[in-house]
């Protein structure tokens, strides 16, 4: 199922990424319930990592994406298996994605030996190099420019590659948001920025953050902005294939705004006495996963039972995943120590690519 | 051996790294047409062409972090700062990410960061800075300081060649004032290897950079045996070379034109103290610049700058003792 490597190298410039299915979708009934699996897998690991830390098993603090979870989900799954992803905090769903489980998530939040960093690193601050990924620092957005830098180094060799990093709102105010997307622009780079407008940076909310939405500034670097409804997945997801594509293509970087909410607080520890009363309900009708689920019955052909047996199935795999990194050892503190120098270069690994277009390109090269 | 400058033998090893390895790139502010503001990449973008030789915009967080990702990616970035100054408005790119990258994640940062620095020429406060003790507090950074024309294009073969983000300090005002026989094609120098360039039997000054020149030349008028050893790296630091001409001397005076306060100085002097004490005749000395920003008027920067007359009575009295 796995492509290898070489495959998408392989790939005309325009791919079957522009031709939709039958039906006039690029999405098929597998995609489908993927994306709902996915987006489960996300809340349902993160609520299990609130049970943990309300338990005291994770230290430091504890940061979440719910209500966020369509938008990583939906632009990570048009990815190929050689795209390259900067992931950030509130984005859990794109490393499933990509192929990390959530036996790993789990286990570096506790700070286990088994967590992507071998407990080098805490909470969302991980990236599994094997996939594709390279792992967020706290400075924000600066995973902006080190996506932009990947995809200099996928132009200069002229292969079809895309990088993808997200970033929340109150990033666009860092000047080195404006750096990214200025050289992106110059460079016409195969970048894809995922803007997740999740309406306060910590507690500080739109109207305090910019005069100008940041949407608009993607035209002044010299690039599309599309504004689109992160909660809804499909609408991410189409949002970011048309965005993958015009990269691959050559056409440059995209800015795409998802507007959304943060449903939890910045951390852990954040009650979000700041937000305006009715908000959070107003929000909560809108939830990413009860309006898929609510889709996929209505207008896709899914049962009520196949639905329920997605989550079901979700939640007794994220229980088992959770027992797993619960017994997982912690790390020697020898670890402590190692790895501040690399011996030698470390090539990034492909990540998962579940979407059906990517499945089929694997099976017409073979 | 042809004799280049320090300049020119800067550019001669840019040059066969790009030539000998594909994935090695420059990028920097001016450093295309216009050949860099001292004209290290001059002819370059002729020779390998704007992909390899990128004009940056004015945005120094930019290249460090674009170069982190074309690195990891499998390049080999050369990123310039116009002035080692500059780094500052790219420090965060540098001590956050590409320092870090390889501890937190495994993933190996392939960059070299060119650096000149150095005061001397009424540069003022914002173009003559000496930041090496800046980077050494960023494990996972390492520094390179060559103070030789020949060390200067083999630490950089070395840097560029080496797995991780390399902060390559070259003085500008070695630029065209150093001259020496530089090895043509392929030369190496390894990274965390000191070389004794004086032998002296009755003190060591450890120096690196422009103060070598300033301890060889002391050691010379002096006509004193003075060891001078030039430490070339400064993380990693070969202390194997540090302690065995301490124990040989029994004297050390530590030299370097950057600020006193937490560095290099008061890392090797701590050193000393804690391995060879038994082998000292006499306290630790360093000659640095004062902990003051460097000023812009000749005379003023000359008194804060560490001079030739200051080297030799620092070593007058360190001989004395």
């Amino acid at each position: 199922m796995e492509p290898g490597n070489g495959v998408v190298a392989s790939m005309p410039a325009r791919d079957r990424a522009s031709e939709p299915a039958a039906g006039g979708s690029y999405l098929n009934r597998e995609d489908r319930a993927n994306l709902f699996r996915f987006m489960v897998m996300m809340r349902t690991s993160e609520e299990r990592a609130i049970t943990l830390y309300r338990q005291g098993k994770v230290p430091g603090s504890f940061y979440d994406g719910c209500g966020q979870e369509a938008i990583s989900v939906g632009a990570a799954y048009v990815l190929g298996p050689r795209d390259r992803m900067c992931i950030l905090h509130r984005d859990l769903g794109a490393h499933f994605v990509r192929g990390v489980t959530p036996d790993r998530y789990l286990a570096n939040y506790m700070g286990r030996a088994g967590g992507v960093t071998k407990g080098k690193e805490g909470n969302m601050h991980f990236g599994d190099r094997e996939l594709g990924c390279v792992g967020m620092v706290s400075m924000l957005p600066d995973m902006a420019l080190v996506a932009t830098g990947m995809a200099m180094a996928f132009k200069q060799r002229r292969e079809p590659r895309v990088a993808m990093t997200f970033f929340g709102e109150g990033s666009t105010a860092n000047g080195q948001w404006h750096e990214a997307m200025n050289w992106a622009g110059i460079h016409r780079l195969p970048v894809v920025f995922v803007l997740e407008n999740n309406q306060f940076a910590y507690s500080t909310p739109n109207e305090l953050e910019f005069a100008v939405d940041p949407v608009e500034r993607a035209g002044v670097y010299g690039f599309p902005g599309v504004k689109i409804d992160g909660n809804d997945v499909e609408a991410v997801f189409e949002a970011a294939r048309v965005a993958a594509e015009r990269a691959r293509s050559g056409e440059g970087p995209t800015l795409i705004e998802c507007e959304t909410m943060r449903m939890h607080g910045h951390g852990a520890h954040d009650d979000m006495s700041y937000v305006p009363e009715g908000m959070h309900e107003e929000w909560a009708r809108r939830d990413p996963i009860d309006r898929y689920a609510k889709r996929l019955t209505e207008e896709h052909g899914f049962s009520a039972d196949e639905v329920e047996t997605i989550r079901s199935a979700v939640k007794a795999y994220v229980d088992e995943c959770a027992q797993q990194a619960v017994a997982s050892p912690m790390p020697e503190p020898d670890e402590g120590f190692a790895g501040v120098f690399a011996d030698e270069p470390t090539p990034l690994g492909d990540g998962h690519a579940p979407w059906s277009h990517w499945a089929e390109r694997t099976a017409e090269v073979a | 051996m042809p004799e280049l400058t320090y300049l020119e033998a800067i550019s001669d090893g840019l040059r066969e790294e790009m030539r000998r390895d594909e994935s090695v790139l420059c990028m920097g502010e001016d450093i295309g047409e216009f050949g860099g503001a001292f004209k290290v990449t001059n002819g370059f973008i002729e020779e390998f062409g704007a992909d390899r030789v990128l004009d940056a915009p004015l945005a120094e967080n930019a290249i460090i972090g674009t170069a982190v990702g074309v690195a990891v990616e499998g390049m080999r970035p050369v990123c310039e700062m116009q002035f080692a100054d500059f780094i500052s408005c790219g420090f965060d790119q540098l001590v956050n990410v590409a320092a870090k990258l390889h501890y937190r994640q495994g993933v190996a940062v392939p960059m070299v960061v060119r650096l000149p620095s150095g005061g001397g020429f009424s540069g003022g406060p914002f173009h003559s800075q000496n930041p090496e003790a800046w980077f050494l507090q960023a494990p996972g950074l390492k520094v390179v300081a060559p103070a030789t024309a020949a060390d200067a294009k083999g630490l950089l073969a070395a840097s560029i060649r080496d797995p991780n983000p390399v902060c390559f300090m070259e003085h500008k005002g070695l630029y065209r004032y150093v001259k020496g026989e530089v090895p043509e094609g392929e030369h190496v120098v390894e990274l965390g290897s000191a070389h004794v360039a004086r032998e002296g039997e009755e003190m060591t000054v450890i120096a690196y950079g422009s103060a070598v020149h300033f301890a060889l030349e002391a050691a010379e008028q002096l006509d004193e045996s003075i060891e001078v050893v030039d430490l070339r790296s400064l993380c990693p630091l070969d202390t194997d070379a540090i302690l065995a001409s301490a124990r040989k001397t029994g004297k050390v005076l530590v030299a370097h034109e950057a600020t006193q306060s937490c560095g290099v100085g008061a890392e090797v002097a701590a050193l000393v103290a804690a391995e060879a004490f038994e082998d000292l005749d006499a306290p630790v000395r360093r000659l640095t610049a004062p902990d003051v920003p460097i000023p812009f008027s000749p005379p003023l920067e000359q008194a804060v700058l560490p001079q030739l007359d200051d080297m030799k009575e620092a070593c007058r009295e360190l001989l004395a003792y």
